[in-house]
C-alpha cells in the first residue's frame, strides 16, 4: 500500500508541475509577458521597473523557477481590475462557489433518489418512462439556457424568486454564508436547482439500475419469503445497499460540479470563482487568470488522487494492477 | 398474396452486415424519429441562404426600428417575424437558421478531427503496446481527469476567440474519447487470426492498421462519435454564451441566447427562448440515435 502510495501521489506531482509549464508557457511564451502582466495603462518607467522586477530579462528557464518559487509563496500576481492579490481575491470568491456546489449536489440525491428508486421498483408503469424520459433531457439540455428559462419564469413572471445574486449572507466560521439566511436562500435555491440537473439524470439513472440489480439479490428474496412488509424490504434492504455506490459516485461528481458552476455563476450572477474567472478572461485580468488555473489544477488533482486512493482502499485490485 | 411476391425478391438478397444494421436501427421509431429530425435540420442549415427569409449578417437587410419585435409581428420591411427580432431588428428565424449553420459546423467538424486524430492514436497505442501505448494512454487519463469545460475553457483564455479556436479546443478537449474507445476495442481485435494472418502476409502496418484493424473497431467509434457531436454541439454553445466561442459577427445559437440575456429580464423572452428550443432539439435528435445506435452495435446485446 505504501509503495502504491508513494507512487500515486509522485504522479500527482509530476501532473502538478507539467500543467504548471503548460500554464507558464500559456502565459509568457505564447503572448507577449509585457503586456500580459504589465497593465496596459503603466508609462515607460512603469514598465522597466516592473520588467525588471518581474524578472523578463532573464531567460526563460530562469523565469520560469521565479514563477515557481513565487507561486509556491502564494504569490501569483495581482489582479489589474481589482488591485488586490490574484490568489486572495480567488479564495475570497470560493466559499460561494463551494456552497453553490454542495447545495446542488445535495438537491440531486434528495430529487433523484426517489425517482430512481420508483423507476427502478415499477420499471414498466407509465411515471417511470416519464421519468426516464426526463432524464435523458436532464442530459440533452443546455445548462445555461435552463438557467435563463427558470430566472424567466420564476423570477420575471412569477416573481417568486429572485434572479442574480447572492442574497443576505451570515458569517460562519468566519466567511460569508448565504444558506444561513432566508434571503440568501431564496438567491441559492435557482442556481442549485440548476446546476443538479444534470446530477438529478445520473442519480437517476445510478438508483434505477441499482434497485433492479439489488431487487434480484438473495437477500432481497430472503427478507420476502420471511414476510417482512413490503415497505420494510424496499426501505431498509433495498436501499440501504443502493445508498453507497449513489452517494459515492456525487462525492466523486465533486470536481465537475465546481467546473460546471463556471457556466451556472455567469447566468445567475453568483459571485463565485467561476463568474470571476470569465470576467478576468473578458477584460483580460491575466494574473488571474494565471491564479485560477493553477489553484483548479491543484484542486483536480488533489480531487483525483483522493479517489484513486479511496478506490485502492476499497478495491485491492487496483493495487495489484499497480504492482504488476 | 401481395405479401409473398414483395418478400421473395427481399429474402433473396444477400444479407450484408451494413443492410442488418440500417435495417436494425429502422426498428426502432424513436431513433428514426431522431434521424428524420436531424436530418430536417442538416437541411436548413445547409440550404439556410435559400431557406431563410432574410441574411442575418447583410446589415442592409436589417431595420433597427424592427428591433425587439414580439413573434408573428410585421417588420417594416413587410418580413412576418414568425419568431421575433433582436435588439438589432434582426429575424429571429433567420438568425436560428444561420446560427444553426455554424453549430453544426463547429460541432460536427471538431468531432470529425477528434475522431481522427483519437482513433489513430488509440489504434497505434493498441498496436504498438509497450511505451507508446503508456505514454498514450497518460495523456488519455490526464485529458479525461479534467472537466471537459474546465480545459475548454483554459485553451481558450489563451488562444482567445474565434471559430478556429474554438475547433481546437473542442478537438483537444475530445480526442480522448475517441482513442479510449478505440484502443479498447483494438486490444480485443489484434489478437485476432486475421490480424495474424496479414502480418504473416508481411502487409505494410499502415495497411493493418487502418484497413484490417480499424474497420473492425468501427461500431463502437461510430456510437461514441454520434453521442460526441451532441457534446460538442453542446459544449460550443455553453462557450459561446459565456462570451469566449464564436466572434459577434459570426453567431451561433448559444451566442443568440446570451444576446437575449438581458432582454429577457423585461420580459423579452423570444430572443433566448427560440434559439434554445433549436439548440434542444438538435442536441436530443443525436442522443435519441445515439442511444439506439448502442443497442443496436453492441455486440453484447445480441442474441
Amino acid at each position: 500500500m505504501t509503495v502504491y502510495l508513494l507512487r500515486r501521489i509522485s504522479q500527482s506531482f509530476l501532473v502538478l508541475v507539467a500543467m504548471s509549464m503548460i500554464v507558464f508557457i500559456g502565459v509568457y511564451a505564447v503572448g507577449d509577458p509585457v503586456e500580459i502582466l504589465i497593465s496596459p495603462d503603466a508609462d515607460q518607467m512603469e514598465r522597466e521597473r516592473a520588467i525588471q522586477a518581474l524578472g523578463l530579462d532573464l531567460p526563460l528557464w530562469e523565469q520560469y523557477g521565479v514563477f515557481v518559487w513565487r507561486a509556491l509563496h502564494g504569490d501569483l500576481g495581482r489582479s489589474f481590475v481589482y488591485n488586490e492579490p490574484a490568489l486572495q481575491l480567488i479564495l475570497q470568491k470560493m466559499p460561494a462557489t463551494l456552497e453553490l456546489a454542495f447545495g446542488s449536489m445535495f438537491i440531486s440525491v434528495l430529487i433523484g433518489l426517489p425517482l430512481g428508486m420508483y423507476a427502478g421498483l415499477r420499471p414498466e408503469s407509465p411515471g417511470s418512462k416519464m421519468i426516464m424520459a426526463g432524464s435523458i433531457l436532464g442530459f440533452s439540455l443546455p445548462t445555461f439556457w435552463v438557467g435563463l428559462m427558470l430566472i424567466m419564469v420564476f423570477a420575471v413572471q412569477l416573481g417568486w424568486l429572485p434572479s442574480t445574486g447572492r442574497g443576505e449572507t451570515a458569517y460562519f466560521l468566519g466567511l460569508q454564508w448565504s444558506f444561513l439566511t432566508a434571503n440568501g436562500l431564496s438567491h441559492l435555491i435557482m442556481p442549485a436547482i440548476n446546476l443538479a440537473l444534470f446530477k438529478i439524470s445520473l442519480v437517476i439513472r445510478l438508483t434505477r439500475s441499482g434497485v433492479r440489480e439489488t431487487m434480484l439479490m438473495d437477500y432481497v428474496k430472503f427478507a420476502r419469503a420471511k414476510g417482512l412488509s413490503p415497505a420494510r424490504v424496499t426501505f431498509v434492504h433495498v436501499f440501504k445497499n443502493i445508498l453507497i455506490p449513489v452517494v459515492t459516485v456525487v462525492g466523486l461528481e465533486l470536481g465537475s460540479t465546481i467546473a460546471f458552476s463556471v457556466v451556472t455563476e455567469s447566468v445567475f450572477a453568483w459571485p463565485g470563482m467561476g463568474k470571476l474567472i470569465i470576467d478576468s478572461i473578458n477584460v483580460l485580468d491575466r494574473p488571474v487568470i494565471v491564479a485560477y488555473l493553477m489553484i483548479i489544477v491543484l484542486m483536480f488533482i488533489t480531487i483525483n488522487l483522493i479517489v484513486d486512493l479511496l478506490y485502492s482502499a476499497l478495491d485491492p485490485r487496483v493495487r495489484l494492477e499497480g504492482k504488476a | 398474396m401481395s405479401d409473398v411476391t414483395i418478400a421473395a425478391p427481399a429474402a433473396a438478397r444477400e444479407e450484408t452486415p451494413f443492410r442488418r444494421f440500417v435495417s436494425e436501427f429502422m426498428a426502432s421509431k424513436i431513433a428514426v424519429g431522431g434521424l428524420v429530425v436531424f436530418t430536417i435540420i442538416a437541411l436548413l442549415a445547409i440550404f439556410a441562404p435559400w431557406i431563410a427569409p432574410q441574411n442575418p449578417y447583410d446589415l442592409a437587410q436589417l431595420d433597427i426600428m424592427d428591433g425587439r419585435l414580439e413573434p408573428g409581428a410585421v417588420g417594416g420591411s413587410g418580413i412576418v417575424h414568425w419568431l421575433g427580432t433582436d435588439d438589432q431588428g434582426r429575424d429571429m428565424l433567420s438568425g436560428i437558421i444561420y446560427g444553426l449553420r455554424i453549430s453544426l459546423t463547429v460541432g460536427v467538424g471538431s468531432a470529425l478531427i477528434a475522431c481522427l486524430v483519437g482513433a489513430s492514436l488509440g489504434l497505434l497505442a493498441a498496436y504498438a503496446g509497450g511505451r507508446t501505448d503508456s505514454v498514450i494512454m497518460r495523456l488519455v487519463d490526464l485529458q479525461l481527469s479534467f472537466p471537459t469545460i474546465l480545459a475548454a475553457l483554459m485553451i481558450l483564455a489563451f488562444l482567445g476567440k474565434g471559430i478556429m479556436n474554438v475547433v481546437i479546443a473542442l478537438v483537444i478537449v475530445e480526442w480522448a474519447y475517441y482513442a479510449r474507445t478505440v484502443r479498447g476495442s483494438a486490444l480485443v481485435e489484434r489478437r485476432r487470426e486475421y490480424i495474424e494472418a496479414a502480418q504473416c502476409l508481411a502487409l505494410p502496418t499502415s495497411r493493418i492498421l487502418f484497413r484490417h484493424l480499424l474497420p473492425n473497431c468501427l461500431p463502437p467509434l461510430i456510437v461514441v462519435g454520434t453521442i460526441q457531436i451532441a457534446r460538442a454541439i453542446a459544449l460550443e454553445a455553453t462557450l459561446s454564451f459565456l462570451g469566449l466561442g464564436v466572434p459577434i459577427t459570426e453567431p451561433s445559437l448559444g451566442l443568440l441566447i446570451a444576446n437575449g440575456y438581458e432582454y429577457m429580464l423585461s420580459g423579452k423572452y423570444w430572443i433566448s427562448f427560440y434559439p434554445g428550443i433549436a439548440l434542444l432539439i438538435t442536441i436530443v435528435s443525436i442522443n435519441l440515435m445515439g442511444d439506439h445506435l448502442r443497442d443496436v452495435l453492441n455486440p453484447r446485446l445480441k442474441k
